[in-house]
C-alpha cells in the first residue's frame, strides 16, 4: 500500500503532515509493522522544544525498543493523550488516530531534507526485511 | 562473487519453506532460521491462552538413549531419577556441571524400560549429547540417537489444543495425561506424543518423521489451530514464570537459587553429575532467588536492566517483557533471600527512568490444571487466572 502522499517523510520512519505553522508527526505504517505490537509511547511534554532529527522519545513493542525521532525542530503544542493510553492505535491506524505530536514549525524550510510519499516509498523497499528501525 | 549473507549459514527446520510460505518473520535464533511471528506476538500469544496455537520447536535437541543400562546412564548424567520414572511418564530435568552450575534444562521422557527421550535447548543439543555421551562406561548398554535433523517437532498448545490433536491424530491423544507420553500410529509411521510444553498451557508435543511433520502442521492450519512464532513462545513462557536457559538459568546459577530443587533427586545414592556440589549447596541454602516482578508503571522492563532497592542496585532482570494478559510488564531476577518476599516492593531502571515494581509469588499466570477428557471425575478447577499470590 502506497504511504499517503499529503504529507513528507523521514529516513527514521517519521512522517510530517503540515497545516499552515503546525504540523502532526507520526510514524509510518511501515515503521509499525516492522516494531510489531507497540505497548508503550514515551513522547516529549506539550511546551517543550524539538529539534529536527534528535531524539524526541521512545517507542516499545513487545519486540524491542526504539527511539523517536521528529522530523522538524519546533515547539510540541499538543501531545495525543490517546496513544499514550492506548499505544495499540500505532498499530491499527498510525498515519490519522495514531498519530502522537502536533508541533509549531520553527522552520518550514526544513521540509524540505524529508522525503516524498513516493520516495519514501522506494526507500523502504531497499531497506532489508529485518526488523531494524532508525539508524 | 559476494559472500553469502549470513542467513545462509543458519539451520532450518524441514517447516522452512512453510513459514515463508506463511508470512512468517524470520530471526535468527540459537543457531537457527526461526518464525518470530506471523500474524503478530500478542494475537498469536492470545489465541493460545483462549484457544490454540502451533509453534515448530525442530530446532530443539532431539536425542533417544536406548538400551538395557539406558536409565543407569541417565541417572549418571541427569538430576532428577530417571530411574523412578514410570513408562509413559516425562519429567523435567537438568543436566548440571560438577559445580553444580545448570548446563541446560532437558525434558526427559520414558517410552518404556529401555528407551528414553532427551529434550534439550537448541543451543545445548551439542553440548547435552557429548556431555552424556561422557558418562558411557565400557560395557554399557546405551546407545544415544541423535534424532534432531530426522524428524519434525511440534507444540500445540491451548485450552482447545487437546480437541484439535484428537481430531487430526486420534481420539486416543485425549486421554494422554498431563507429562504423559505415547507413541501413536499415523501416515505408516509412528508419532512421539507427550501432553507437554512450555507456555502455562494445556498442550502437546509431538515428534514425527519430517513428511507427518509436514502433514500436521498444515492440518493444525487448516483446522484454524493459529501458527506462533518464537515472540509469543517466549511472552508465554514468561508469564508462566518458566525459565529460559541462557537467561534465567545457566552454569552460574545453581537449581536451588532458580527454584529447581524439586528436579534434583537426593534421596538414592546415585553418583550423579554434580551431585557433591549440589549435597552442599542445598546444605548452606540459598542466598538469593530467582523471583517475579509485576511492574506499577509504564515502560517495558527486558532482561539485563537493574533492580533498584533504596537506590542501590540489588539485582539484574535475567528476563522480562510486556505481559499481554496483564496488560504490564513483568520480569524475573535473582534477588537477595530477604528482598524476595512476595509484596516487597522495589524498583527497575528502565533506560534511566525508575520503574516501580511489587515482587510477587511465581507464577504470573496461575491457569486451572488441565484434566483429560476421558476422567470421570473431573479435577476441581482453580479459577484463579489472573494473578497468582
Amino acid at each position: 500500500m502506497p504511504s499517503p502522499d499529503d504529507r513528507k517523510y523521514s529516513k527514521e520512519h517519521e512522517w510530517l503532515l503540515i497545516d499552515g505553522d503546525t504540523a502532526t508527526v507520526g510514524i509510518t505504517d511501515y515503521a509499525q509493522d516492522q516494531l510489531g505490537d507497540i505497548v508503550y509511547v514515551d513522547l516529549p511534554e506539550a511546551g517543550s522544544t524539538v529539534t529536527q532529527f534528535e531524539k524526541m522519545g521512545e517507542i516499545e513493542s513487545v519486540k524491542a525498543v526504539s527511539d523517536l525521532y521528529t522530523p522538524a525542530s519546533g515547539e510540541v503544542v499538543e501531545v495525543n493523550q490517546q496513544v499514550v493510553e492506548k499505544p495499540e492505535l500505532v498499530n491499527s491506524d498510525p498515519h490519522g488516530a495514531g498519530w502522537l505530536i502536533r508541533i509549531r514549525l520553527a522552520d518550514a524550510s526544513e521540509a524540505d531534507r524529508l522525503m516524498s510519499a513516493a520516495d519514501y516509498d522506494a526507500f523502504t523497499a531497499a531497506e532489508s526485511n529485518d526488523g531494524a528501525l532508525g539508524p | 562473487m559476494s559472500a553469502p549473507p549470513s542467513s545462509e549459514t543458519l539451520r532450518k527446520t524441514p517447516l522452512f519453506d512453510l513459514h515463508e510460505r506463511q508470512g512468517g518473520r524470520i530471526v535468527p535464533f540459537a543457531g537457527w532460521a526461526m518464525p518470530v511471528q506471523y500474524r503478530g506476538i500478542v494475537e498469536e500469544h492470545r489465541a493460545v491462552r483462549e484457544r490454540a496455537g502451533v509453534f515448530d520447536v525442530s530446532h530443539m535437541g532431539r536425542l533417544f538413549v536406548v538400551g538395557a543400562d539406558a536409565a543407569r546412564l541417565l541417572r549418571r548424567a541427569l538430576t532428577y531419577d530417571v530411574t523412578s520414572l514410570p513408562e509413559g511418564h516425562g519429567h523435567y530435568t537438568l543436566l548440571c556441571n560438577d559445580d553444580g552450575g545448570i548446563i541446560d534444562d532437558p525434558y526427559v521422557y520414558r517410552l518404556d524400560q529401555q528407551r528414553f527421550l532427551v529434550v534439550g535447548n537448541a543451543a545445548n543439543a551439542e553440548r547435552d549429547r557429548e556431555r552424556i555421551a561422557s558418562f558411557v562406561e565400557p560395557g554399557m548398554d546405551a546407545e544415544l540417537l541423535d534424532r534432531q535433523s530426522q524428524t519434525v517437532m511440534l507444540a500445540v498448545q491451548g485450552p482447545a489444543a487437546s480437541g484439535y490433536v484428537a481430531r487430526i491424530v486420534g481420539p486416543d491423544v485425549a486421554a494422554i495425561e498431563k507429562r504423559a507420553c505415547t507413541e501413536l500410529p499415523y501416515m505408516q509411521t509412528k508419532l512421539f506424543v507427550s501432553r507437554t510444553g512450555y507456555t502455562g498451557e494445556d498442550g502437546f508435543e509431538i515428534v514425527a518423521s519430517i513428511d507427518a511433520g509436514r502433514a500436521l502442521w498444515r492440518l493444525l492450519l487448516a483446522e484454524g489451530v493459529e501458527p506462533c512464532g518464537l515472540g509469543a513462545r517466549d511472552t508465554l513462557r514468561l508469564e508462566a514464570a518458566l525459565p529460559l536457559w541462557g537467561n534465567d538459568i545457566d552454569e552460574t546459577t545453581d537449581p536451588y537459587e532458580a527454584g529447581l530443587g524439586w528436579v534434583v533427586s537426593l534421596d538414592d545414592e546415585a553418583d550423579f553429575a554434580g551431585r557433591a556440589a549440589l549435597e552442599r549447596l542445598k546444605q548452606a541454602g540459598v542466598t538469593r532467588r530467582l523471583s517475579c516482578l509485576l511492574a506499577d508503571g509504564r515502560g517495558v522492563i527486558r532482561s539485563g536492566y537493574p533492580v533498584l532497592h533504596g537506590g542501590r542496585q540489588i539485582a539484574t532482570t535475567t528476563s522480562g517483557g510486556h505481559s499481554p494478559t496483564l496488560n504490564t510488564s513483568i520480569a524475573m531476577a535473582y534477588l537477595p533471600k530477604d528482598l524476595a518476599a512476595p509484596g516487597t516492593a522495589l524498583a527497575v531502571d528502565v533506560r534511566g527512568r525508575t520503574v516501580p515494581v511489587t515482587v510477587i509469588k511465581r507464577p504470573f499466570l496461575r491457569k486451572p490444571a488441565a484434566a483429560p477428557s476421558t476422567t470421570s471425575n473431573p479435577q476441581p478447577h482453580d479459577q484463579r487466572d489472573k494473578l497468582a499470590g
